[in-house]
């Protein structure tokens, strides 16, 4: 396919996506930006004053960077999985299998629909911290490519759910069972300081953990990992999902009969 | 002559187990009107499905214009266009925006899709309805809906999975005639039907597809020509005389009532005879037609012959 076609269907793909999370904005945008806002309240502005200092910020400025990461990983995620899944239930992902669209073209224009989600949630999320908390951002570098990169992974991990899913229950397994306790777990509303020692090792194994953490250290100058080892972590994911799902994509696993 | 498709030694088997294609070879020619017709089972949509790549065959090749599916897959897949059986496009999608989207994928400059889209959605009578989300549609719009999507491209061969499948007459004859059309300004079609007269009606070439296997590949012609005999009913606009016969020997006479007769003729014998001894008699003939579809006698006999 020539290279200016890919750049279209690339393109196609992208506006597709971004147009179906437009459409259903209710759905798609404004339930997250709620729920972050409760937290906000609730968690940071209520129950914060009461616990005063964590990681040597207050706890409204400690928690304001994980909740943010977490409305982009939930919606990154949630994006690719039900957008694709929906593709593939209403059979219009043939529209695709047949057109001579690369593999890796249309796995790129769903991860960037994911990333258009995330990001643009994450954007909300951001513009309403700003009532709760006084937002300086130390790295802007940081801040952005993390955020990026940590978007990148999760659209990636919720199209190869959508692959896997069979029905409706299989696309809401995975984010329940597994990415919300690692979220949770993941350094959003404490410091891996407070965690006894194998607590803290098994947080060590939480890749969600080094993504918050990383961001934190990009807005507020503090974390509680490296950072160097951080980015390596998100490389060798996206690496290692970017080909699982060109792999599934190249054998049709639950595209093709 | 370009072969505008060449399936050789086609399998398929399922996970499952089951044997949807036991080695089918198939060829059809640039320009044909081509019809693939079968029970339901026998193999149509996964022969399509394989061609369209929504299928992963067992083992056998398929070539669209002389290019391999798998190692061609670019070049083959701008080739055609597939009209499949069900409805696949998203239900909550402009008419429009189907068609656009699907240009896209093609890699389609805007400008151009945006006049492919208006040509074929006026050609198929769904202009009107393109701000329209596509949910709204009737069946039949939808299926001319999945046409227009399939010809955006302008594919050299188009496939058509059971187009016509639960659409009204009117629309069904008129669905025809677009066919035709596009038939004669060079598209090579592909069409599976229930309808035998349909597949009659608008196909040269002709193959039937049994429990995974081709049971016939012929030109409609001569495979009409196989038929030993045809029931023909005839319409007259005065009372037959009791004790009316015809003279030949190889034509079976039977009065159904008054003014109508079922007239039995051999494979070869021309009906000119029968008018002319009805025409003897002064019985003048209304009006004539086969007492059942001709292809529908034939396909039935290779079906029984393969089981």
């Amino acid at each position: 396919m020539l290279t200016n076609h890919k750049y279209i269907a690339f393109e196609t793909i992208v506006i597709k996506e971004v147009r179906r999370f437009a459409r259903i904005w209710v759905q798609t945008l404004v339930p997250p930006a709620i729920t972050i806002g409760l937290y906000f309240v609730i968690f940071g502005n209520l129950v914060g004053r009461r616990i005063g200092e964590m990681g040597g910020f207050q706890y409204m400025e400690f928690i304001v960077p994980g909740l943010i990461m977490m409305s982009v990983i939930q919606n990154s995620y949630s994006n690719v999985v039900s957008s694709f899944f929906s593709h593939k239930f209403q059979r219009s992902v043939e529209e695709l299998l047949v057109s001579p669209v690369p593999n890796y073209i249309i796995l790129s224009g769903f991860i960037a629909g994911g990333m258009a989600r995330g990001l643009a949630v994450g954007t909300i999320v951001t513009l309403m911290s700003l009532f709760f908390a006084d937002l300086e951002i130390q790295n802007l570098f940081i801040t952005v490519s993390v955020v990026l990169l940590t978007s990148i992974v999760f659209a990636l991990a919720g199209f190869i759910n959508a692959l896997f899913a069979n029905s409706f229950d299989d696309i809401s397994i995975i984010p329940t069972f597994v990415l919300t306790p690692l979220i949770y777990l993941g350094g959003v509303f404490y410091s891996v300081e407070l965690l006894p020692p194998f607590w803290k090792l098994v947080s060590a194994l939480n890749p969600i953990f080094y993504m918050v953490n990383t961001f934190r250290y990009g807005i507020l100058g503090s974390s509680d990992v490296d950072i160097v080892w951080a980015f390596f972590i998100l490389i060798v994911f996206i690496v290692v999902l970017f080909s699982s799902c060109i792999m599934l994509l190249r054998k049709g696993t639950g595209l093709r009969s | 002559m370009t072969i505008a498709i060449s399936i050789q030694n086609l399998v398929k088997t399922y996970a499952n187990g089951f044997e949807a294609l036991k080695g089918i070879s198939l060829e059809v020619e640039q320009g044909d009107f081509f019809a693939l017709l079968g029970p339901n089972g026998a193999g149509k949509s996964t022969t399509i499905g394989v061609i369209s790549t929504l299928v992963n065959k067992t083992s056998g090749s398929v070539e669209v214009f002389g290019k391999n599916v798998d190692t061609h897959s670019y070049e083959t897949k701008l080739d055609f266009g597939v009209v499949p059986q069900e409805v696949n496009f998203s239900q909550f999608e402009k008419v429009r925006d189907i068609v656009m989207t699907q240009a896209g994928y093609y890699g389609l400059p805007r400008k151009l899709a945006a006049e492919r889209c208006e040509k074929y959605l006026r050609k198929l009578g769904l202009w009107d309805k393109r701000d329209e989300r596509s949910r709204s549609l009737s069946g039949g719009m939808k299926r001319r809906l999945m046409i227009a999507r399939a010809l955006v491209h302008e594919p050299r061969l188009l496939i058509l999975d059971e187009p016509t499948a639960g659409v009204d007459i009117e629309l069904r004859r008129s669905m025809w005639e677009f066919l035709t059309e596009i038939n004669d300004n060079g598209t090579t079609i592909i069409l599976t039907t229930h309808y035998l007269e349909e597949a009659e009606q608008l196909c040269r070439n002709i193959a039937i597809i049994d429990e995974g296997k081709i049971v016939e590949n012929t030109s409609m012609r001569k495979l009409l020509k196989e038929l030993d005999s045809q029931v023909y009913i005839l319409e007259t606009n005065s009372q037959v005389p009791a004790g009316f016969s015809l003279k030949q020997d190889n034509m079976v006479l039977n009065i159904v009532d008054e003014n109508i007769i079922e007239v039995t003729v051999s494979g070869g014998q021309s009906v000119n005879s029968v008018f002319t001894e009805f025409s003897e008699a002064d019985i003048k003939i209304d009006s004539m037609r086969n007492k059942t579809n001709r292809l529908e006698q034939l396909f039935m006999s290779k079906l029984e012959g393969n089981g």
